[in-house]
């Protein structure tokens, strides 16, 4: 193998993969360079603007600030994965139902982290809400129909 | 509809560049008579709902590809070396050592690319890298291709550049002065100033005279940037045919398209422009940059795919954002409020380039006298050059400031003559269907009922001056204008086009030149199509913003796409809709005219019951006419501008209104100020889809408090402070306030559908409605944005020493804002 490479044994979207990689590489550079899963965005690769924001073993990370190798042995989860076959994610319906995409750039991110925030809190205040989007920006939306979908969605879940 | 037409065929020979005198004057500013009645097409059945954007589920999906997810085999990645000098000489550049470095496959200089260019043809003075001299910190002077990013960054380290440092140019004083360099040499204006404007319009003098008193303050607004999420990238590809095909996060893939020709010397012909989707613009990707010229050039030259992305703290650097404006009001008013006359004169901190800078520093007058009744009015602009990275269009482009400015003096005049500072607005705001005194035509108008929405839903004249201290109430409103009349260049073609083609599956696709960039452009085209065909809105397929594919349209600047785009995608459906309507007729045994085209059906509008599928309808029409398409173009109608110099900024074929209130808590302890409520109406002329306009005007109100409560762009000595998105602060999701919008629909005559812009307008009135519940909440006037604990606390402290010293309170002013 050649030096500054090793290969990294990863669950993403639900799928085994083996990749050969740089050592030196991001978790964000991973999935949109190695695996072309460009549906993960960047914004700042300085843990700022939490854009590229993706599930690590469930819990929300900042790709940008994890390496690979960080990683390896963990089931990640990007936006590519979160439908459920043909079906989108109840998130996702809700997001287009609402109206909360404008111009999409940080939407991923913000699927994940609510998707993060419904499993450990299915029925969520507004507060609650906003208190865990609050480390990803939009600078499109105001987060009012971001906040609105996710409030949706969690109603959409509820039986 | 014949109205409507007329519109879309005319052509304006008196289009003009920016700054240039027209070639024969116009002398009538011609007003449209008030229709008689709404025009509102009957059997919308698209148009008005909130129907999921069209563009929606590739946003959730992540499937939608930016410029920076596109990805060609044997692509090579740009970085560039960027200044560590506000303003120095350039004694040496050697790049020999970088390009020895294993992985390099090209180093670019400036001297490579000598063509100057500037996105107004009057004013070009930016070349792809810099030659000779530095005139910001971070301005591109040398660009490293190398197989990697990695490798490209390490070989940055290795290019050797010498400077002379020079004294750099920091402030607007600065760039008053005299007796420092001039940042661009073979200017012939005095200092560094880059532009001057004077106007004048109706009889000031007499109007000054003739008041009962008068008002004047001074007011500063501080600098910002858009900051997109989306870092800017392009991507381009020149293939051996020499031909070069860029895709791109920009705003403006036609301007990009013109100005590309011209600095890489080859016909528009041979160069292909892809405006990806955008990940934000707010006007931070309407200009043309170095980073997507040197793409190109180095593609040429290795016939390779050439990507750059820039990282967070380059987009700071690549700006063209609000600028700073320092200015000086006079009004003067009869005891019942009435203005007589208005004095503004602006001081505006351009950054090292011109950009858009012409037209910023008109901007900052010319919309003025369309929110109220302003009878004479003196504008005087001065634009300076300073060694910051260059500013430009930010959403609202030149107006904020002003309207700041004028909202927050026009609530002191309201508190002084004890008037009620919202019915105060209402009686003196603009009529619909009149002129203004800079010949400006304004045709549909809800500024009125703007106002008393936010009033009555809002509460202002109940609460105002009644609630505890701390807790306070503002008001503000202001216009907006619905596209520039004027394209940036001198030429008397459409300033948008668009081609409809339907087939026998039933779909209908769309081609425009028009870009999206988050406001919802793709939806807006596919909306007007539907509804004008009859299509369920799904049928329909939109292809936007490729030179190769799609009729040019000027771009998404100015709040121009719905208008103008959506009436060149209007009269193209309505052109095939007519072939429809020609084999349709005979067929249902109705005269062609009585066609009505809704929910897949083509049907007899006296009997509607009486109908046929809309795919047979194509399906018969293909085989009358042969293959089916309609183009439309639209142009603004003429006799909308004045006939001075500087007319050409300021036209538009419709104005947009907004009133907005908000309520605020302030912390006299610790100098914070929360903002609790807003309350905004908007007049849009027609809500082509309220959902959309809703989101539009929320974005605005974020936009608007982020200007108000925090953000800025400030320098320490040469140096941005802080060109990153932890200290550059904005609002995030716990900050927000409530939002509560309220849509005015006025049905402009001009507008597809009656539709007007939203997405620039409703940001204007929300940052002069919060400095004025500021002063009702703590009774002082501060006349700099942003209002941060600081401000807020040196401004009351101010208030204590002179009320202990006997004064009356003053307005606080910015720190060293010495008027020039």
């Amino acid at each position: 193998m050649q030096p500054g490479k090793r290969v990294l044994h990863l669950k993403v979207n639900g799928e085994a993969v083996d990749v050969l990689t740089e050592t030196r590489k991001t978790l964000l550079e991973v999935l949109r360079e190695d695996l072309n899963l460009t549906g993960t965005k960047h914004g700042c690769e300085l843990g700022e603007c939490g854009t590229c924001t993706v599930l690590v073993d469930g819990e929300p990370v900042l790709s940008c600030l994890m390496l690979g190798a960080e990683a390896e042995g963990s089931e990640i989860l990007s936006v590519e994965g979160m439908a459920r076959g043909s079906e989108p994610h109840p998130l996702q319906q809700a997001f287009v139902a609402t109206g909360a995409a404008q111009c999409g750039y940080c939407i991923p991110g913000m699927l994940l982290t609510a998707k993060a925030l419904l499993e450990h809190n299915p029925h969520p205040s507004r507060e609650d809400i906003r208190e865990a989007l609050s480390g990803n920006l939009c600078r499109c939306t105001g987060y009012t129909k971001i906040i609105d979908a996710v409030e949706m969605a969690a109603r959409a879940e509820t039986p | 509809m014949d109205d409507l037409r007329r519109v879309s065929t005319a052509t304006n020979p008196d289009s003009e560049a920016y700054g240039f005198t027209p070639d024969r004057p116009v002398t009538t500013i011609a007003i449209p008579a008030p229709p008689t009645r709404p025009e509102k097409p009957e059997g919308l059945s698209v148009v008005g709902k909130s129907l999921p954007k069209v563009d929606a589920y590739v946003k959730v999906t992540g499937s939608l590809k930016y410029a920076d997810d596109i990805v060609l085999a044997r692509t090579v990645f740009g970085r560039m070396v960027r200044s560590p000098h506000a303003h120095a000489r350039i004694e040496r550049v050697n790049v020999e050592r970088a390009r020895a470095l294993p992985g390099v496959v090209a180093v670019v200089t400036g001297d490579e690319i000598p063509v100057l260019y500037g996105h107004l043809p009057s004013s070009p003075d930016e070349t792809a890298l810099a030659i000779d001299k530095v005139r910001y910190v971070g301005e591109p002077v040398v660009a490293v291709i190398a197989e990697d990013e990695l490798t490209a960054e390490e070989a940055l380290e290795l290019v050797e550049v010498e400077y002379e440092p020079l004294d750099s140019v920091m402030s607007i004083e600065d760039g008053l002065r005299d007796d420092l360099n001039k940042i661009h040499e073979d200017s012939r204006k005095r200092a560094n100033i880059h532009k001057e404007v004077h106007l004048e319009f109706g009889p000031v003098a007499e109007g000054f005279a003739g008041a009962d008193r008068i008002f004047e303050d001074e007011y500063f607004f501080d600098g910002n940037t858009h900051a997109p999420l989306e870092q800017h990238s392009v991507l381009a590809n020149c293939e051996l045919d020499g031909k070069i095909t860029i895709w791109s996060s920009t705003q403006n893939p036609h301007y990009l398209h013109r100005v590309m020709a011209s600095v890489l010397g080859m016909p528009a012909s041979r160069l292909r422009i892809v405006a990806c989707p955008v990940g934000g613009g707010f006007g931070a990707k309407t200009d043309v940059f170095n980073h997507e010229v040197v793409a190109a050039y180095a593609s040429r030259k290795l016939g390779r795919p050439v990507k750059f992305t820039l990282t967070r703290e380059e987009v700071f650097y690549a700006h063209r954002g609000r600028h700073p404006v320092l200015m000086k009001l006079r009004t003067g008013v009869l005891r019942d409020g009435t203005i007589t006359a208005v004095k503004l004169d602006t001081w505006l901190d351009g950054g090292a380039f011109s950009s858009y800078g012409v037209a910023s520093t008109y901007y900052t007058g010319a919309l003025l006298p369309v929110t109220y009744k302003i009878p004479a009015f003196t504008f005087n602009g001065v634009r300076v050059f300073t060694n910051k990275p260059p500013c430009g269009p930010k959403r609202g482009h030149g107006t904020p400031q002003p309207r700041f400015a004028f909202e927050c003096q026009l609530d002191k005049i309201a508190d002084e003559l004890g008037l009620d500072a919202a019915e105060y607005r209402r009686r003196i705001a603009v009529e619909p269907y009149s002129t203004t005194a800079n010949q400006l035509r304004i045709t549909s108008c809800g500024l009125d009922q703007c106002i008393e929405a936010v009033n009555t839903r809002g509460g202002y004249s109940a609460k105002h001056g009644k609630l505890p201290y701390g807790k306070g109430i503002g008001i503000a409103a202001s216009a907006y204008i619905t596209g520039a009349g004027m394209p940036i260049y001198r030429n008397a073609m459409p300033h948008s086009g668009a081609i409809v083609k339907v087939d026998r599956s039933g779909g209908v696709t769309v081609f425009c030149g028009v870009s999206d960039c988050g406001q919802g452009s793709t939806h807006m085209l596919a909306t007007v199509v539907a509804e004008a065909l009859g299509v369920d809105i799904m049928d329909v397929q939109v292809f936007m913003a490729d030179t190769d594919l799609t009729p040019v349209d000027l771009g998404s600047y100015s709040s121009r796409v719905t208008f103008m785009a959506g009436n060149a995608a209007r009269y193209a459906a309505e052109s095939v809709r007519e072939k429809l309507a020609a084999v349709a007729g005979p067929k249902l045994g109705i005269p062609p005219e009585r066609c009505g085209f809704a929910r897949r059906r083509v049907f007899d509008r006296d009997d509607p019951g009486h109908g046929l599928p809309l795919l047979e309808v194509f399906q018969l029409a293909e085989a009358h006419y042969g293959t089916l398409a309609g183009v439309g173009s639209y142009t603004p109608p003429e006799g909308i501008k004045g006939d001075f110099k500087g007319a050409g900024v300021g036209p538009s074929p419709a104005y947009t209104y907004s009133a907005c209130v908000a309520e605020v808590d302030v912390d006299a302890e610790t100098g914070e100020v929360r903002v609790e409520r807003i309350v905004l109406a908007h007049d849009c002329g027609r809500a082509l889809n309220p959902a959309v306009v809703e989101g539009q005007i929320e974005g605005s109100v974020y936009m608007a408090l982020g200007e108000i409560l925090m953000e800025r762009s400030e320098y320490r000595g040469d140096l941005h402070k802080y060109p990153n998105l932890l200290e550059y602060k904005t609002l995030m999701s716990v900050d927000m306030p409530v939002i509560e919008t309220i849509i005015i629909e006025t049905d402009d005559i001009e507008g597809p559908y009656g539709a007007k812009e939203v997405g620039q307008g409703a940001l204007l009135p929300v940052i002069p409605a919060v400095a004025n519940a500021v002063a009702d909440a703590v009774g002082v006037r501060i006349n700099a944005n942003p209002l941060t604990p600081w401000a807020v606390l040196k401004a009351l402290e101010e208030k204590r020493t002179a009320s202990k010293a006997g004064h009356a309170s003053g307005a606080a002013s910015r720190e060293g804002a010495e008027l020039p």
